[in-house]
């Protein structure tokens, strides 16, 4: 680096004017396809209820009214299940199955990554294949192994599958792998520190991007879950069920659905954009070499 | 220090067989083990014997109710053979995937590429305007308003004002439309986790690469893009391949929440709604198990398949 800095003359990097133009402008058109949506979702809840109802429909608003959330507030008042509950429902569980991630998939990704034991590369490997496949398909017979478990309709059924994704794991282990200095590890367990102690007072300080990442991933995957075939009693059900059946109203509840809609995406936005510098490093050592 | 206990471990495997080094080395590890234990755990309950059990209960005819028989290949047979429904959900499972795997693949590489040497903070903006329809969970049903069946929807109303229909069109259940749509829908939802790492990929490209690879004679921006930036973020297009595979496979649910259950004239049935609708409404488990498994066996087989093709980037 230092060499190419003295030079006398800088190198000039290929790059077309017709270039950045031609990209400026499929990148505009990327973008507005996928901003369009979400700001109409927001234009929607703000509109009162003649422009919702306007022909040709609008993508602005001129009487913007915040009716629509006082009307989605009236509405959960009317449910025959708290609102309350289900908000609770969705919050416990996110936390729960978010925490317990965190801390299951760290020790593990910790003992792959920097212990050399026999069968640790062999486990990592049986869940990095295991990022191939779709939930969907174990969805049937899980159902019946829970069944068995006599975990079938409770918070259980939701929070203990979460603890153990795959991604997480394949994520935090790669990313101690490239972020956590051995020697450091070594000095740690040559001043008689435990295997434990070393990982959670030196390794996992050195991994916050990773924690983070991980977080956020759980959180949001648990967030945004509807219905699930694990659940059938009414006041276990999540958040975001309850919105899909204020939505379901049909038409008069319109501008109370777009104000759902917009209070449950602010959540998963919001995490997002106060961590993202940490997700793109976590990232940064997401890569498979083989 | 490390390469002496190396050396001395070394030393010591001479001395026994490799059954005896490998009960040494797990006594030593124990620890190891434990950290490892409460995971692997619940992997196994929920991810590693879920499969092996699909696998072993696809031979029977399981319903719940009944002890299972067993009926060797027939569900695999009546699948194939006698299931119409089923080869119906197959085409428009590959279709599904063929088009919406590699496209928003090639999507988030490209954005991912473009939006690279803005500042960082316009990045970031970029960023989260492409990355917010995939975390924010059943936003994706704001394209049944634009394209809802009455003349407020946003697509009629405008297509009958332009003057080039003249009658609503039933957007979401009309056999015609129900596919594009719901592929133009999973598409808008698909710029997630490969296109976060595809943006950390680039990031940590070596800027003097770009400089060496000026000064022998790399004329424009796709020269570079394909000698010098795709095979230094290798790794990087191999874990995003896997994520975009696997979610191409995984488009039910917004297909099920815009199209309704099944979809019309099953117009957009896919493996996964065949595999839901027997799993857990008619309750043959048997035969949703052999579903499960064909569906298991079409996505390793499509990750290898391009795991092998990306190999030879930048060769």
């Amino acid at each position: 680096m230092a060499k190419l800095r003295t030079r006398k003359h800088k190198v000039v990097l290929a790059r077309s004017v017709g270039g950045d133009v031609g990209i400026t402008i499929v990148l505009a058109i990327l973008g507005v396809f996928m901003f369009l949506p979400m700001y109409y979702v927001v234009i929607q809840s703000l509109k009162p209820l003649d422009e919702l109802w306007m022909f040709p429909p609008r993508f602005y608003v001129m009487n913007p009214t915040l009716k629509n959330y006082s009307d989605l507030f009236s509405l959960m008042d009317t449910s025959v299940v708290p609102f309350t509950r289900y908000i609770f429902n969705t919050v416990f569980t996110s936390v729960a199955g978010t925490f317990g991630n965190l801390f299951l998939s760290s020790l593990a990704a910790y003992a792959m990554a920097k212990i050399a034991f026999p069968g640790g590369k062999g486990m990592f490997k049986l869940v990095r294949t295991s990022l191939m496949f779709h939930q969907t398909v174990t969805a049937v017979t899980s159902f019946i192994l829970m069944s068995a478990f006599h975990i079938i309709d409770t918070y259980w059924a939701i929070i203990i599958p979460a603890w153990a994704t795959s991604l997480g794991l394949y994520l935090m282990k790669q990313f101690m792998d490239t972020h956590v200095n051995d020697s450091v590890l070594e000095s740690a367990r040559l001043d008689g520190a435990s295997e434990l102690k070393t990982f959670w007072v030196i390794a996992m300080p050195m991994v916050k991007p990773a924690w983070l990442t991980l977080i956020i991933y759980s959180f949001q995957d648990l967030w945004n879950r509807g219905a699930s075939i694990y659940i059938h009693s009414e006041e276990l059900k999540s958040f975001n069920y309850a919105i899909q059946q204020i939505t379901a109203g049909g038409i008069k509840r319109a501008g109370a659905s777009g104000a759902a809609t917009v209070i449950m995406m602010m959540v998963p936005i919001i995490v997002f954009i106060i961590s993202q510098s940490n997700i793109i490093e976590t990232m940064g050592s997401s890569g498979m070499k083989d | 220090m490390l390469q002496k206990t190396a050396k001395k471990k070394a030393v010591a495997r001479k001395d026994m067989s490799k059954m005896q080094w490998t009960l040494k080395e797990m006594k030593r590890n124990w620890v190891a083990y434990l950290m490892v234990a409460p995971y692997m755990l619940i992997f196994t309950c929920f991810t590693i014997i879920p499969v092996i059990l699909s696998i072993l209960i696809s031979f029977t005819d399981f319903n719940m109710l009944e002890l299972p028989n067993i009926v060797y290949l027939d569900n695999y047979i009546r699948l194939f053979l006698d299931d119409d429904i089923f080869l119906i959900a197959a085409k428009n499972t590959f279709v599904f995937a063929v088009i919406v795997g590699p496209v928003s693949y090639i999507m988030s590489l490209m954005v991912a590429w473009f939006i690279n040497e803005l500042s960082p903070k316009i990045r970031a903006v970029v960023t989260l305007i492409f990355y917010a329809p995939s975390i924010s969970g059943q936003v994706y049903l704001v394209w049944s308003t634009l394209f809802s069946s009455d003349a407020y929807g946003w697509a009629n109303a405008w297509l009958m004002k332009l003057g080039i229909i003249t009658t609503e069109i039933n957007w979401f259940q009309d056999a015609d439309y129900v596919m594009p749509l719901c592929i133009v829908v999973a598409l808008w939802t698909s710029l997630g986790t490969s296109f976060l790492s595809f943006i950390a990929g680039l990031q940590g490209v070596d800027r003097a690469l770009f400089e060496a690879g000026a000064v022998d004679g790399i004329k424009n921006r796709w020269q570079e893009l394909w000698y010098i930036v795709l095979p230094s973020m290798k790794p990087q297009l191999m874990f995003g391949a896997i994520m975009a595979i696997t979610s191409s496979f995984g488009f039910g649910g917004i297909v099920t929440a815009l199209c309704g259950f099944p979809s019309v004239d099953y117009a957009a049935h896919t493996i996964m709604h065949h595999l839901e609708d027997y799993g857990t409404q008619r309750f043959e488990i048997g035969y949703s198990s052999t579903i499960a498994v064909i569906l298991f066996l079409v996505m390793i087989g499509a990750n290898m398949l391009v795991k092998k093709i990306l190999s030879k980037v930048g060769e």
